[in-house]
C-alpha cells in the first residue's frame, strides 16, 4: 500500500535516471496550471519561486506579514554542502554516508543521495542569487566543520545563515509576483485542503487581517509548512509555528510519518522562569570553538571562572574522544541531561552546563593570530584581544543575543546551555516525489519526515529545504502534473469547496463558542509540560501511557473551558492561536503513540528501555528498521503502516562516536 | 545578574481597526520579573486582559530572537525600546525599575497604516522589493559558486548592508517617515557584489521610484534611522544608493 516509488538502479544514478524519463509538462500547458503552495519559507519560497519561474501560476500562501519573516530566518549555523572546496575527502557519497548514519539509520538511502547530489547547486544557487556567504581572503567561499561531521562542508554568512538564505529566496519569490507568474497572499492562514475525486483540489484560508474565510483552487497542492516542535510549548520555533496545515491534511488522510521524532538542540539558553515563553538557539557551530563542561563536584556553588582547570570535567571529550565536542546533536543533549540528572548542572537551575570559549580564543585564535603579525612570545591579555576579534567576526551577532537575554558577556563568562526542542524529524511521509499518499497533495521541507532519519545533522535543514523547493519539486511534479493538462480549473463554488468551507466555520463557532475561563496559552504550556516530561529527551512506556491518558483528559478540558475573547471577523491573534493548540493537542497524543509503539532508541527517539550498558541509545534494526507512518481512522484513533527501510550502500552499524 | 521584581503602568495605543480613531489605555502590571522579555510583559498583561473579559493587545511578533523582524513597538518615544541595537522581543526587563512608566505606540507612518493596536501593515517593503530587490537569476542558471571571487572586503560590505530585517524601525524614527536606509541596504547589498552588476542602474531607479509612489518621506540626513536600527545598518549605505541613484540616472536614456 505504501509506495515509496524510489528509482530502481543503483543508488548513484536513480535520481538522474529519473530526471531522464519523468514526464514534462510542455511551457504552453504549465501556463493553464495553477499550484498553491502553504507556507513560504526556505521550502515554500524557493519552491514558489522555481515553479513560477517555469511558468506555473502559483499562488502562494503565508501567516506571516510577509514571506521574509518565515522561521528559516533564524536558522544560525550553516548549510552543508559536498563541495569538497576544502580538499578535505569530502564527496556526495560522505556526505550521504554521514546524513544516513547522522539519521541512526531511518532514512531512506533514496532520498537522502538525492539530496547529496544536489547539494552542491544549492550553494551556486544561491551565491548566484547574491546570497553574502562568508569568504576568505582570496575572494573564494569559507566553510566551516559541524557536529557529526570531520569534513568542513558548511558554508555560512556569520551566525546568520538561515537570514540570508531565506532573504535570497524571498527575492527570487518576490521577483515572480513582480512577473505575476505567483500571487502571494500574506496574513493568511490554511485551515484545510479541498479534496474533488480523490485529489488535494484546493484549500479554505482564513484572512487573518479580517477574518473572512477564502476559497482557492489548485491542479496541486505543497505543503511546506515547517515542523512541529511547539507541541512542546517553550522551543526555538517562532511563536506562530505550527501544525495545523499538516495536522488538516493528516485528518484528511495524508499519513504522518514517525511524528515522534524530535530533535532536542544541545545548545540553547535555559529555562529563567516561568514567564518564559520560548527558547533561543546557541547555534552549534559554536561547539566548534566552545569546549562544554561541568564542575567534577556535584552541586558546585563557585563561579565558573574560580574553578580550576583540574576540576572541570569536559566529559564529552571524556566520553567520545574521536567526535569529543562535534557528536551528533542527540548524543550531545543526553549527556548533558545526564550530567544534570546526576546533579552536575550549574546555574540558579541547576538544568545547565557550561559553554566556554576561552581555551579557544586564547589556543587557537588568539595564538594564530600573533603568529601572522610576528608577535614573539604574546602575554595572555593580547593573546585574549586577539582572540576575541576573530571570535566576534565568527560569532559576534549570537554572543549578543546571549548577552541581551542573560545580561552575561559571554567573552569573558562561560555561557551556560541546556538542551531544547529545535526540530522535527517526523512529518508528513512523502513518496521520492515528495508526494504524500493523497494524490496531488506534496509536503516540502521540515514538514515532510524523509531525509533525517530519527536524527538530523547540524546544517542540513537549509540543505533540504533548499533542495526540496528548487531541485526536486520543479522536476516531480511535473510527473504529476503531464496528466492534469486536461484538468479545467474547478470554480470554487464546488459542492466540496461548499462543504469544506462550512466544516471550517463550524468548527471556528464552535471554538468561539465554549467561553469557558482557561486562556490558550494556559492549556499550551499544560500540554508542553506533558511533552516535554513525558515524550522529552527520554521516554519510557510507563510515562507515554500517563501521557496519552492526561492529553486526552486535556482536549476535553480545552473543549469545554475555552475562553477566546473578541470576535471572528476582526484580527484576532487569540483565535488563530486557539485553532493551532487544538491541532497541537490531537498530535501530542499521536507522538506519545508512536514513541510507544517504537521500543528502541534511535537517534533523538531514546526509550530509556533500550540502552547499552552504557547508557548510549540502543537501536533493533530487526524489529524497528521502518518508518512508521500513521493513518487517521477517528478520534484518538489511528491506524499504523509500515514502510521497510533497506539499507544496501549504508549498512547499518551502532553508531560509535568514540 | 540579579533577578528583582517591578511594578509598571503602560499607556499602550489601542485602535479596533484601520477606520478607528485609536487612542491610549493605561493599564497597571504587577510583578514583572526583570528577566522576562519586552513581550512576555505583554503576554503577562494579555492574559490577565483575557481573564478579565477584555480585548487583548494586538501586536506583531514571531521568532522572538531578534531576527525576522517582525516585532514593532515604539516604546517611550523610541522604535524597540532604549537598547541600541536590539529588536523589541530582545528587550529585557531589567531596563526598567519599579514604577515606571512605559508609553507604547504602533510605527507611524503614512505608508505602513495600522491594522489594529501595535499591528501595521509593511507591505510597501514588500512592494519595493518587488519592484528590483534581486538578482535576475532562474534556478538552475548559476556557475559554479567560486567561479566569480568576490573581494573579501566587499561581500562582508554587502553582507553587513544585507542583514537589514525589514522591521521599519528606520521609518518608523524618521520625522519625515523616509525608507531609505531599508531601500539604500538593499541595492547595496546587492551592487557591492559582482553577481549584482547587470542590474545595478535600473534597481536603483525602480526601487527608488516604488519608495516614492508607496508615499515614504524624502531623507533629510538627520541619522534617526542609523540610531535605532536594531542591525546598526549604516547610513553610509544612504551616500552609495544616492551615488548609485545619479549614475543609473546620468547614464540612463530611457
Amino acid at each position: 500500500m505504501l509506495d515509496s516509488k524510489i528509482p530502481a538502479g543503483t543508488l548513484e544514478d536513480k535520481w538522474t535516471d529519473y530526471k531522464g524519463h519523468c514526464k514534462l509538462v510542455n511551457p504552453a500547458n504549465k501556463r493553464k496550471l495553477e499550484i498553491i503552495i502553504v507556507g513560504t519559507g526556505l521550502a515554500g519560497a524557493s519552491a514558489a519561486a522555481a515553479l513560477g519561474e517555469l511558468g506555473y501560476k502559483v499562488k502562494a500562501f503565508c501567516f506571516q506579514d510577509s514571506p521574509r519573516r518565515a522561521h528559516s530566518i533564524a536558522a544560525q549555523g550553516g548549510i552543508n554542502a559536498a563541495k569538497n572546496y576544502q580538499n578535505d575527502g569530502d564527496s556526495v557519497f560522505r556526505l550521504f554516508y554521514d546524513t544516513v548514519k547522522g539519521g541512526d539509520y531511518r532514512a531512506r538511502e533514496g532520498n537522502v543521495h538525492r539530496l547529496a547530489e544536489v547539494s552542491v547547486n544549492i550553494i551556486d544557487q544561491c551565491v548566484a542569487q547574491g546570497v553574502p556567504f562568508a569568504r576568505e581572503y582570496g575572494g573564494l567561499l569559507n566553510n566551516r566543520s559541524f557536529g557529526g561531521t570531520q569534513v568542513k562542508r558548511t558554508f555560512y554568512a556569520a551566525g546568520q545563515t538561515g537570514q540570508q538564505l531565506l532573504i535570497g529566496a524571498y527575492q527570487a519569490l518576490e521577483r515572480q509576483v513582480a512577473l505575476g507568474n505567483v500571487q502571494m497572499y500574506n496574513r493568511h492562514e490554511m485551515l484545510d485542503i479541498v479534496m474533488v475525486d480523490d485529489k488535494a483540489r484546493g484549500i479554505i484560508c482564513r484572512n487573518l487581517v479580517n477574518g473572512e474565510l477564502e476559497r482557492h483552487f489548485g491542479h496541486a497542492v505543497l505543503l511546506c509548512t515547517g515542523g512541529y516542535g511547539n507541541v512542546f510549548y517553550l522551543s526555538t520555533n517562532a511563536m506562530g509555528s505550527n501544525v495545523t496545515a499538516a495536522w488538516k491534511a493528516h485528518k484528511k488522510g495524508a499519513f504522518f510519518g514517525n511524528p515522534c521524532f524530535t530533535q532536542i538542540h544541545p545548545t540553547c539558553i535555559p529555562v529563567s522562569g516561568d514567564h518564559q515563553s520560548k527558547l533561543t538557539l546557541m547555534s552549534e557551530s559554536l561547539r566548534n570553538d566552545g569546549r562544554i563542561w561541568v564542575p567534577k563536584k556535584q552541586g558546585d556553588t563557585r563561579k565558573p571562572n574560580d574553578i580550576p582547570e583540574e576540576e572541570r570535567d569536559y566529559y564529552l571529550e571524556r566520553r567520545y574522544p574521536a567526535f569529543g565536542n562535534l557528536v551528533p546533536r542527540d548524543v550531545a543533549s543526553r549527556a548533558a541531561k545526564e550530567r544534570c540528572d546526576a546533579g552536575y548542572g550549574v546555574g540558579t537551575t541547576k538544568q545547565a552546563v557550561y559553554l566556554d570559549f576561552k581555551y579557544n580564543l586564547i589556543n587557537k585564535y588568539g595564538k594564530t593570530e600573533a603568529g601572522k603579525l610576528g608577535i614573539e612570545n604574546p602575554d595572555l591579555e593580547t593573546l585574549v584581544r586577539l582572540g576575541k576579534e576573530v571570535v566576534k567576526e565568527e560569532y559576534g551577532n549570537l554572543f549578543d543575543m546571549y548577552e541581551k537575554i542573560t545580561g552575561e558577556n559571554p567573552y569573558e563568562v562561560p555561557m551556560r546551555i541546556y538542551p531544547a526542542v529545535h526540530y522535527t524529524m517526523g512529518g508528513l511521509w512523502v513518496d521520492y516525489e515528495l508526494m504524500t499518499n493523497v494524490k496531488g497533495l506534496y509536503c516540502l521541507g521540515e514538514a515532510n519526515f524523509s531525509d533525517h532519519g530519527a536524527n538530523r545533522l547540524g546544517a542540513s535543514a537549509l540543505m533540504q529545504g533548499l533542495a526540496d523547493g528548487y531541485f526536486v519539486i520543479p522536476y516531480t511534479i511535473g510527473n504529476y502534473l503531464a496528466d492534469e493538462i486536461a484538468t479545467k480549473p474547478i470554480p470554487t463554488s464546488h459542492e466540496a469547496f461548499e462543504q469544506t468551507e462550512k466544516a471550517v466555520r463550524d468548527r471556528i463557532n464552535t471554538l468561539m463558542n465554549i467561553k469557558g475561563k482557561q486562556t490558550v496559552e494556559s492549556f499550551h504550556k499544560r500540554l508542553g509540560k506533558i511533552m516535554w516530561e513525558k515524550c522529552g529527551m527520554a521516554r519510557h512506556a510507563a510515562g507515554l501511557q500517563e501521557a496519552i491518558s492526561e492529553i486526552q483528559a486535556l482536549k476535553k478540558e480545552f473543549w469545554s473551558d475555552l475562553r477566546i475573547p473578541g470576535s471572528i471577523n476582526e484580527m484576532n491573534p487569540e483565535l488563530d492561536k486557539a485553532g493551532r493548540v487544538a491541532d497541537f493537542i490531537e498530535l501530542g497524543e499521536l507522538m506519545c503513540k508512536d514513541a510507544l509503539a517504537r521500543n528502541e532508541s534511535c537517534g533523538g527517539h531514546f526509550r530509556e528501555e533500550s540502552q547499552t550498558e552504557e547508557g548510549e541509545a540502543k537501536r533493533n534494526d530487526e524489529q524497528y528498521a521502518y518508518v512508521a507512518a500513521w493513518e487517521f481512522k477517528g478520534e484518538s484513533n489511528w491506524e499504523l503502516h509500515k514502510e521497510v527501510l533497506n539499507f544496501e550502500i549504508a549498512k547499518p552499524t551502532q553508531r560509535s562516536y568514540k | 545578574m540579579e533577578q528583582y521584581m517591578m511594578n509598571l503602568t503602560l499607556k499602550v495605543w489601542r485602535q479596533k481597526n484601520s477606520a478607528d480613531r485609536g487612542g491610549f489605555e493605561t493599564y497597571p502590571v504587577k510583578n514583572i520579573s526583570s528577566e522576562m522579555s519586552f513581550l512576555e510583559m505583554i503576554d503577562v498583561l494579555n492574559e490577565e486582559l483575557i481573564i478579565q473579559g477584555k480585548d487583548p493587545i494586538a501586536f506583531d511578533h514571531d521568532c522572538r530572537e531578534g531576527i525576522c523582524g517582525m516585532c514593532s513597538m515604539y516604546i517611550n518615544g523610541r522604535p524597540h525600546g532604549p537598547w541600541q541595537a536590539n529588536t523589541v522581543c530582545q528587550l529585557h526587563m531589567r531596563a526598567y525599575q519599579n514604577g515606571d512608566t512605559i508609553v507604547v505606540e504602533p510605527w507611524r507612518a503614512n505608508a505602513f497604516p495600522v491594522i489594529k493596536d501595535l499591528v501595521v501593515d509593511r507591505s510597501a517593503f514588500d512592494r519595493i522589493i518587488q519592484a528590483g530587490g534581486y538578482i535576475s537569476v532562474n534556478t538552475g542558471n548559476a556557475v559554479d559558486a567560486n567561479a566569480v571571487p568576490v573581494e573579501k572586503d566587499k561581500a562582508d560590505a554587502a553582507f553587513a548592508a544585507a542583514s537589514c530585517i525589514g522591521c521599519g524601525a528606520c521609518v518608523a524614527a524618521c520625522k519625515n517617515s523616509s525608507a531609505l536606509l531599508f531601500v539604500s541596504a538593499k541595492v547595496s547589498h546587492l551592487a557591492l557584489l559582482p553577481q549584482g552588476g547587470p542590474e545595478r542602474k535600473t534597481r536603483a531607479l525602480n526601487m527608488v521610484a516604488q519608495m516614492d509612489k508607496e508615499g515614504f518621506g524624502s531623507c533629510t540626513n538627520t541619522g534617526a534611522c542609523e540610531a535605532v536600527c536594531p542591525k546598526e545598518i549604516s547610513i553610509e549605505n544612504i551616500a552609495r544608493l544616492n551615488r548609485e541613484y545619479m549614475m543609473a540616472g546620468a547614464a540612463s536614456a530611457k
